[in-house]
């Protein structure tokens, strides 16, 4: 084994933390919270002109390694970095999948940095169980009907594009008749309503009444959008939001030092424990995204990465409001808040960790049935 | 050379020797009938006749200078067969000490893990079978042979746990070098014995997962039970992160990151700093071992704490191989001193 970066992603690590110097202020910071919106437009158009994005885009023969220090910097600097990973990974489908119209239009506008994609995926009904989605796209003349509704579909109401699965077959099984679009927001018939959230994120519910669309919209085939998903999920699992307990360490730490409770055993024994479960969230993480570099699909892996990191953020990012008492349920910005109400930020941030991308059950799951070889239990 | 997390050729080849040698060298029997000394003499010369014992010691000295990440690989086989057998410790006491009649395992040597009180170790790991001590008292690391007991007190592990003097009815004692060089030598033991806890993880997983899928209750298979598949699940991430934190402390070992040469960086999350790292393998390979365990003895139901079943061996191991060293909660704090040094207390 050998733990070393290759010398051109150190390279590239420190050409990223130079931008997100550049760009990731605390006005940028304060702006993402108040608004809930995880972007920031600036920092994304300098992450596209500098080629960052390109680079960093998941998929075979790319660089996994590229995108893992991409979001893992990004999680590190605490810089609102949501929507461009969310667009690198629609990116890496398009560019898998796509048609030459995708990628000279939604592709470049997304590795620009300009552009940015949301996830159409769960529904009210269909979270976990996708395939249960009810959205219709129904065959016309001139291309596709579409109308249903989606839930969490974060960055809806800054996003250029919507990624939207629809069924288009009613009878083809439970994995069959899915197909893939990628659809114009300003398309008409989209109306976004925001969900507020207590992760202080703002999400979205998307409805589609009657939104027509041509076949340029189809990603991959018809019927055959259970394929793309599986090529999008893989992409997204296990290799990004596992790098929360470092600048939650980094933060706690200097609270203590700062209201001179640092050299207590107490506080010191867990802060060793948050820094053993940084290390092996940060370790699984980066056997995920060598497992991808050596053309495996990493399912199990990025589950292990995943469930292990993000219930390890919660038990900490919990532990230290506890332990830095009432100054640790003061928000950011509040006068005498622990860590500047850091502390309370992640305790918030680290709840939907567990539920995005996947469920803990979800990935539970896919670590017994896959991994582990037991049978299917659902 | 550049991020990897497979095993180096070197490494698979050694790991498919020594694999192949406990099947057939060290069943569970033999693991049973060693008990309750925790000794198998039979598999220690058989160890000698490969040369195994030779395999930690200077090249100088007729060894085999082997590094950390290659003594890690067959560690770890040690603990998935819990060989009756004080390989690592005597691998840790050659480096320090590699006289001929230990390199040729004609003797067996250990490492006290704790310094010496009034001039006995107490509880010393392999302390009932070592003909050399390897340990510090009166600050000095000192190495001292004596007529091993050949017996100790009963302990959870069945491990051949004992009382050492370094003064008194011995034969021999080197001074090796100050106390200060024992930190070295137990950053060693820790990093092999962290690899021998993800062993006795890793195999009681595979005991686990054999398990639910044979035993049935109401009508199926207790394996395709979600709640006994979630409690299986939660180890496999847990145990590589042990296994790769022990090979990552290894890795910086071998690379020379040690004595301040790496890099301990918490803001950034960055450590390649071989004590940081030895510390926080060993933490997280007890933990992961006596979770491996705990959860698969207790998805045998009853059968699990009959002495029958082999999950109670690794179970007892999984503690008594971890907690010689101490509290886990010293180790982190130790931890935390070799993280952020030792803050003083603010008024």
């Amino acid at each position: 084994m050998d733990f070393r970066l290759p010398e051109e992603h150190e390279t590239l690590r420190t050409e990223i933390r130079a931008l997100l110097d550049r760009h990731v202020d605390d006005d940028v910071v304060e702006e993402s919270h108040r608004t809930g919106t995880n972007h920031s437009a600036p920092l994304a158009r300098a992450l596209g002109e500098a080629g960052i994005l390109a680079r960093a885009m998941p998929g075979a023969g790319k660089d996994p390694l590229a995108m893992w220090l991409l979001s893992s910097e990004a999680e590190k600097a605490g810089a609102p970095f949501d929507s461009v990973g969310m667009s690198l990974v629609i990116a890496g489908v398009l560019d898998a999948v796509g048609t030459e119209h995708q990628k000279a239009t939604a592709l470049a506008g997304l590795l620009s940095g300009e552009e940015l994609v949301c996830f159409g995926l769960t529904e009210p009904q269909g979270g976990s169980d996708l395939p249960a989605i009810t959205t219709r796209a129904t065959r016309v003349a001139d291309g596709w009907v579409v109308s249903g509704a989606k839930m969490w579909t974060t960055m809806a109401h800054v996003a250029d594009w919507v990624f939207l699965l629809a069924r288009t077959e009613s009878d083809a099984g439970r994995h069959g008749g899915f197909t893939v679009f990628i659809i114009p927001m300003d398309t008409p018939g989209i109306t976004v309503d925001p969900i507020w959230t207590v992760s202080t994120e703002r999400s979205n519910a998307t409805f589609y009444d009657d939104v027509r669309v041509g076949d340029e919209a189809v990603v991959g085939e018809v019927d055959g959008g259970w394929a793309v998903m599986s090529l999008m999920l893989g992409f997204e699992r296990g290799m990004a939001s596992t790098g929360h307990l470092t600048p939650l360490l980094r933060r706690f730490r200097q609270w203590a030092v700062e209201a001179g409770v640092s050299a207590d055993p107490l506080l010191r024994e867990r802060m060793a424990q948050i820094a053993i479960d940084a290390q092996v969230s940060e370790l699984l993480t980066q056997r995920t995204v060598w497992t991808a570099a050596t053309g495996r699909p990493p399912g199990t892996e990025g589950s292990m990465a995943k469930v292990f990191a993000t219930e390890a953020y919660q038990r900490h990012a919990r532990w230290a409001q506890a332990t830095a008492g009432p100054e640790g349920l003061l928000g950011l910005g509040e006068a005498g808040a622990a860590a500047d109400g850091w502390i309370d930020y992640d305790v918030r941030h680290s709840i939907p960790m567990t539920l995005q991308g996947g469920t803990s059950e979800i990935n539970r799951n896919n670590i017994a049935e896959r991994h582990l070889g037991l049978p299917r239990a659902r | 050379m550049a991020l990897d997390f497979a095993l180096s050729e070197d490494q698979e080849a050694i790991a498919d020797v020594f694999r192949a040698f406990l099947a057939n060298e060290c069943s569970v029997e033999t693991v049973r009938e060693a008990e309750p000394l925790g000794f198998a003499p039979v598999l220690w010369e058989k160890l000698r006749s490969m040369d195994a014992t030779a395999m930690a010691a200077p090249a100088g000295e007729g060894g085999g200078e082997a590094p950390l990440a290659i003594l890690a690989v067959v560690a770890e086989a040690l603990g998935e067969a819990v060989a009756p057998t004080p390989l690592v410790e005597h691998w840790v006491a050659t480096t320090a000490h590699p006289v001929a009649a230990l390199v040729s395992g004609e003797q067996i040597a250990t490492i006290a893990v704790r310094p010496s009180v009034d001039g006995v170790w107490s509880l010393v790991p392999a302390g009932a079978v070592a003909h050399w001590v390897v340990g510090v008292d009166d600050r000095e690391l000192v190495a001292v042979r004596s007529v091993p007991p050949m017996e100790g007190p009963a302990n959870h592990a069945d491990a051949p746990l004992a009382d050492r003097s370094a003064r008194d009815g011995i034969d021999e004692r080197v001074v090796l070098g100050p106390a200060s060089a024992h930190m070295a030598l137990l950053d060693r033991w820790r990093v092999l014995t962290a690899s021998a806890l993800v062993g006795i993880a890793q195999r009681a997983l595979g005991i686990g997962v054999d398990y639910v899928m044979e035993r049935e209750q109401f009508g199926r298979l207790i394996g395709s039970f979600q709640s006994i598949q979630h409690g299986l699940a939660d180890l496999p991430g847990s145990i590589d992160g042990a296994r790769f934190l022990a090979h990552k402390a290894a890795w910086a070992h071998d690379e020379g990151s040690t004595d301040g040469r790496g890099i301990v960086d918490m803001d950034e999350g960055v450590v390649t700093e071989f004590a940081p790292l030895a510390a926080m393998a060993f933490v997280q390979a007890a933990d992961a071992a006596a979770v491996a365990t705990d959860r698969v003895l207790h998805y045998h139901g009853g059968y699990g704490f009959s002495l029958e079943y082999d999950i109670q061996l690794y179970f007892r191991r999984a503690r008594g191989w971890a907690n010689i060293l101490g509290d886990p909660a010293r180790e982190r704090l130790r931890l935390a001193d070799l993280l952020w040094g030792r803050d003083e207390a603010v008024a």
